[in-house]
């Protein structure tokens, strides 16, 4: 299999842009996807419902220790930090990483360490720097970085930060990253 | 090189302090064994870590502060305890004795959390709190009734989110930049270190809460404490975890009803 995970990271204005991502999901995308929102601790499952509704796939927070399997869109619950382990999600509970929790960075950097080329990470709107080293690393590993164009992102500030950090990384319209990922996960199936 | 040099250092830890820390889940612990090292002055590489473990208890008890330092709160996701108030205190008014075990309590939060609301509820004079961790440095500063004023906002509005019946200051007496808890919210805990990865049960409790203590552990280690807790718990005592665990893939799934599912209490039914 050439990709195994999609991560995605988004902050401020993310909640639009995720629906314009997920919504373009057909309910026979196959690779896995596991999403940072930041939020704040005590956030409930509103973001799980709103997400939900968009998405052909099944949006769910994640437990600790849930195996990764394909189809499925996993979302960081509030007040953890979700990571990658091996086949599976961990969650901690350790302070903010460069002032966020869920921190993207740990998401990205931990997916990448397990996944190498075959992760594809994606930086969406957002202030901030979160998600800017991670998506490097997944450069850096052999994997695929797509960041949010500024064009479209709520919030430049973030796409602006991985851009910045990256040096290939492909800019793409919010409703050209949604197609785009579909085109990879169908490039799986052919070879 | 690391997946060398990790091993190396758990094994050379349980050999010199008996702390076992080899079926702790592996994305969590390297980066904690990495911030310990940045603490370190001169420390470069995992070998050279392992080296003044092995020669300096401090070195092993700044580790372990690193381990076990977690982010914690009063009543840490409100509706939590507002399930706990409404669907479990009240089968507590028949009981004589009310014994409560908090596993891997830290600096004691959420133990003060519950013993207010005990305390609301008319209980906390027959209740024992077992607060217990790993690391005895914790355990103190929670004895010391003592918490940074500056949280205290936080904690007022997890107080009023969690169905709390009086006004949150009323519980402590502020002085610089620290509040202290009044004296009566801690005369029915008692504190004692604990290692979930290596002790025994040593009691039957009406309640256990373990909350996000587990997510640092492996599924072999995880069973082991579920293990530890089902044989610490009656036929009809309670389990409280965190909101992101869960029972389910544990053997003891099948052991437990579900008392409140959204905030994951459990209790015991065989």
């Amino acid at each position: 299999m050439k990709y195994g995970l999609v991560v995605i990271g988004a902050s401020l204005g993310g909640l639009n842009s995720l629906r314009g991502v997920l919504s373009a999901l057909p309910g026979t995308f196959r690779l896995p996807v596991a999403i940072v929102q930041h939020r704040s601790s005590d956030a409930d499952d509103t973001l799980q419902f709103l997400l939900q509704k968009e998405c052909a796939r099944l949006v769910r927070e994640v437990e600790d220790k849930e195996a990764i399997i394909p189809g499925k869109i996993y979302l960081a619950p509030g007040g953890y930090h979700l990571m990658v382990e091996e086949d599976h999600f961990a969650l901690s509970t350790e302070a903010a990483v460069n002032h966020a929790q869920p921190s993207i960075d740990l998401l990205f950097k931990t997916a990448a360490e397990h996944f190498g080329p075959r992760v594809i990470g994606v930086v969406l709107t957002g202030t901030g720097t979160d998600g800017a080293l991670g998506l490097a690393e997944i450069e850096h590993g052999g994997g695929v970085a797509l960041i949010e164009s500024r064009q479209t992102a709520f919030a430049q500030e973030m796409p602006a930060a991985a851009i910045e950090a990256t040096r290939h990384a492909i800019e793409l319209k919010l409703e050209e990253i949604g197609p785009y990922l579909v085109k990879l996960d169908r490039e799986q199936e052919a070879g | 090189m690391e997946t060398i040099e990790l091993p190396l250092l758990l094994e050379a830890m349980v050999q010199r302090y008996g702390y076992d820390f080899r079926d702790y889940a592996p994305a969590s612990l390297k980066r904690r064994v990495h911030l310990a090292m940045q603490r370190e002055q001169g420390v470069h590489t995992i070998s050279a870590y392992q080296d003044r473990v092995l020669h300096d208890p401090e070195t092993m008890a700044r580790f372990l502060d690193v381990v076990s330092v977690d982010v914690t709160a009063m009543f840490r996701d409100p509706a939590f305890y507002k399930a706990l108030r409404d669907k479990v205190v009240p089968a507590w008014r028949e009981l004589p004795l009310l014994r409560v075990w908090h596993a891997g309590c830290a600096t004691g939060e959420e133990v003060y959390s519950m013993a207010i609301m005990l305390h609301e509820e008319e209980l906390l004079d027959k209740a024992r709190l077992y607060a217990t961790d790993i690391n005895q440095r914790l355990l103190e500063q929670g004895k010391g009734r003592i918490f940074a004023i500056k949280k205290m906002k936080d904690y007022t509005n997890n107080y009023q989110k969690a169905g709390g019946k009086s006004v949150f200051s009323d519980y402590y007496t502020a002085r610089h930049d620290d509040v202290i808890l009044r004296a009566f919210l801690g005369k029915n805990i008692v504190w004692a270190e604990h290692n979930l990865v290596s002790d025994s049960s040593f009691n039957e409790f009406h309640m256990v809460l373990c909350r996000n203590v587990m997510i640092y552990f492996n599924r072999k280690l995880q069973d082991r404490v579920h293990r530890l807790i089902y044989d610490s718990l009656p036929v009809g005592g309670v389990l409280g975890l965190g909101h992101g665990e869960s029972l389910q893939l544990t053997p003891y799934e099948n052991c437990y009803e579900v008392v409140d599912r959204a905030v994951k209490l459990f209790r015991k039914i065989r």
